[in-house]
C-alpha cells in the first residue's frame, strides 16, 4: 500500500519508482488472535487517560512534599554525614561492610557492581533458551529474584540505620546572624556593657536569649519604651541604670544599621 | 485552512507517511488493559518516557533561573523555590520526576526480563535498554550536585570517591569528573552542570531514538 500522495517534481532525476522502495511498516498481529485495536487514534486516546490520572497523582505528590533543600555546601564542614539519593542507597550500603570495603573496597565498589551491571547488559546471550515465561527459566528468574531481594534488603538496611533527625539537623537551613560594625569605644557602647541588656541580646548585639538589636525600625524613645515595658517575651524594667544612660543606649542602638 | 496547508507541505515533502509509519499499527490485545486488567505491567515503558518528557520541559524552565556557580548556584535555588512564581511547583516536578523516572524505569526492566522479551530478535533493543538506564542514573548522580547544597556536595564527595578507587583509571576518572585531581568545587559544579544539561541528554536521545525505532521495526512481543 502507497500511503502518501506521492510527489511531483519538475525536472529531477532522483525519482524511483515507488513500488520498489523497503516498506518499513511492521507486520501486523493476525498471527495473535484476539483483540487487536488501532493504535491511532484509539489506543493512544486511552494512554492518555491514563497518562492524565497519572499526572494528577505525580501534582499531588509535588505539592503535598516540596522538594528538599538545605544549607548552602560548606566543604569545610567536616562532621557531616553525607547520604546519596535513595536509589543508590543499596550501593552505598555496600561498601559498608567489612567484605567489601577498606583493602576490599574494589570488590564492593567494582567488581559486584560491574558483574551485575554486565550481567544484566548481557542477558540476552546468557540466557539463549527458546523459553519466555519466567517458570520455565530457573535460573534467570532466579538470579533476577536474588539481585532485586539483596537491592531491597541493603536500601533498608541502609534506611534503617541512618540518623534522620540527625541528618535533618545537619542540613538545616540557618538564618544567617546579621553583623555591624560600631566603635566600642563609644559612650553608649560602654554603657550597654555595664547594663543587663547584653545578658540576653549579646556583645555584638547578635542575640541570644533576646533579639539582635541590629537594623532595628525603632526610634530611641520607643526603645526605652520597650526597655521600660517589654515586648513579645522580653520582660520590662529590667535595667537598672538611670534614665540618661538608657537614653544614650538607646541612642546608640538606633545607630547599629547593617550596611547595604 | 489547516487542511490546506497540510496538503501544500505533503505535495511538496510526502509527510505523510512518515508520521502514518508511527501512527498505523495494531495494539495486540495481550498488552491491552482494556483487555486484560493484569497488562497494565506494558504500560511501565510508556510511563517511563511520559516522565522522561516532562523532566526535559521542567528542566529546561529550571535553567531559566539556575546559576552554574559556587557563589550563586544555592542561592538561584532558593529563589526559585521561595520567590518565582510556580518555582516551587517546577523544581517539585523535576525533584519528583528523577526518583519517579527510575521507578518506571525498573518495573519497565522487570516486565521485560520476566516476559523474556529480550530473547532473539530483541538483543538489541535490551542492550540500548540497559545503556538508557546507565544514563538516567548518571542524570540522577550529576543532577543531586547541582543545587549546592550540604547533601549535594558531600555525596557528590563520597560518589567521587568511589570512582577514584577503580584501579588503574581511578585517578583519571575522577579528574575528568571532578576537573582537578583534588578540589571538589567550582570546576566540578560547571562540569557536572555540563554533563547533566548537555552531555548525558544528548546521549539519551540518542539511545531513545534507537529504542523506539528498533520497537517499531521489530514490533512488541508476543503473549508468552
Amino acid at each position: 500500500m502507497h500511503r502518501g500522495k506521492g510527489m511531483k517534481f519538475v525536472g529531477d532525476s532522483r525519482i524511483t519508482d515507488p513500488a520498489s522502495r523497503t516498506k518499513k511498516t511492521p507486520k501486523d498481529y493476525s498471527e495473535y488472535p484476539g483483540k487487536t485495536e488501532a493504535f491511532w487514534p484509539d489506543f493512544l486516546l486511552k494512554e492518555w487517560l491514563v497518562g492524565a490520572v497519572f499526572l494528577v497523582g505525580y501534582l499531588v505528590l509535588t505539592v503535598a512534599h516540596p522538594s528538599p533543600l538545605e544549607r548552602q555546601a560548606d566543604p569545610t564542614d567536616t562532621g557531616y554525614i553525607p547520604l546519596p539519593d535513595w536509589y543508590f542507597l543499596f550501593l552505598y550500603q555496600l561498601l559498608k561492610y567489612e567484605f567489601a570495603s577498606g583493602p576490599f573496597n574494589v570488590i564492593g565498589s567494582i567488581i559486584i557492581p560491574g558483574l551485575a551491571f554486565g550481567a544484566l547488559l548481557l542477558v540476552p546471550f546468557l540466557d539463549t533458551s527458546k523459553e519466555r515465561s519466567p517458570f520455565k527459566r530457573p535460573l534467570p528468574t532466579g538470579f533476577m529474584l536474588l539481585a532485586f531481594a539483596a537491592m531491597f534488603y541493603l536500601t533498608w538496611e541502609s534506611v534503617a540505620n541512618h540518623d534522620w533527625e540527625a541528618a535533618k539537623a545537619q542540613g538545616e537551613i540557618k538564618e544567617e546572624v546579621a553583623t555591624v560594625e560600631f566603635d566600642e569605644s563609644a559612650e553608649g557602647y560602654q554603657l550597654y556593657l555595664g547594663s543587663s541588656c547584653i545578658g540576653c541580646h549579646g556583645n555584638a548585639f547578635e542575640g541570644g536569649l533576646g533579639k539582635p538589636l541590629i537594623g532595628l525600625d525603632y526610634t530611641a524613645d520607643e526603645i526605652v519604651e520597650i526597655a521600660h515595658n517589654g515586648l513579645n517575651g522580653m520582660p520590662g524594667g529590667t535595667f537598672q541604670g538611670t534614665d540618661e544612660e538608657l537614653h544614650k543606649i538607646a541612642e546608640f542602638i538606633t545607630t547599629l544599621q547593617p550596611a547595604e | 485552512m489547516l487542511n490546506k496547508i497540510y496538503d501544500w507541505v505533503d505535495e511538496r515533502l510526502d509527510i505523510t507517511p512518515i508520521w502514518r509509519d508511527i501512527a498505523d499499527h495494531e495494539v495486540p490485545e495481550h498488552v491491552n488493559p482494556a483487555h486484560h486488567f493484569s497488562a497494565f505491567v506494558y504500560c511501565f515503558g510508556g510511563l517511563t518516557f511520559f516522565v522522561t518528557v516532562i523532566q526535559i520541559l521542567s528542566g529546561m524552565f529550571l535553567t531559566m533561573y539556575y546559576v552554574p556557580d559556587i557563589e550563586n548556584a544555592w542561592e538561584s535555588v532558593y529563589y526559585l523555590q521561595n520567590e518565582v512564581a510556580f518555582g516551587e511547583i517546577v523544581r517539585g516536578m523535576h525533584h519528583w520526576g528523577a526518583s519517579l523516572v527510575i521507578v518506571m524505569m525498573f518495573l519497565h526492566t522487570l516486565r521485560v526480563f520476566f516476559t523474556g522479551s529480550y530473547k532473539k530478535p530483541r538483543e538489541l533493543n535490551w542492550m540500548v535498554g540497559v545503556l538508557i538506564f546507565a544514563v538516567m542514573l548518571g542524570l540522577g548522580f550529576t543532577g543531586y550536585l547541582l543545587p549546592w547544597d550540604m547533601k549535594a556536595l558531600f555525596a557528590t564527595k563520597v560518589g567521587i570517591e568511589i570512582a577514584a578507587s577503580v584501579p588503574l583509571l581511578g585517578g583519571a576518572i575522577k579528574t575528568l569528573l571532578a576537573g582537578d585531581e583534588h578540589i571538589i568545587g567550582a570546576q566540578t559544579l560547571t562540569r557536572f552542570f555540563a554533563i547533566h544539561v548537555f552531555f548525558l541528554p544528548a546521549a539519551l536521545f540518542a539511545l531513545l531514538a534507537a529504542h523506539f525505532i528498533m520497537i517499531r521495526r521489530q514490533g512488541i512481543s508476543g503473549p508468552l
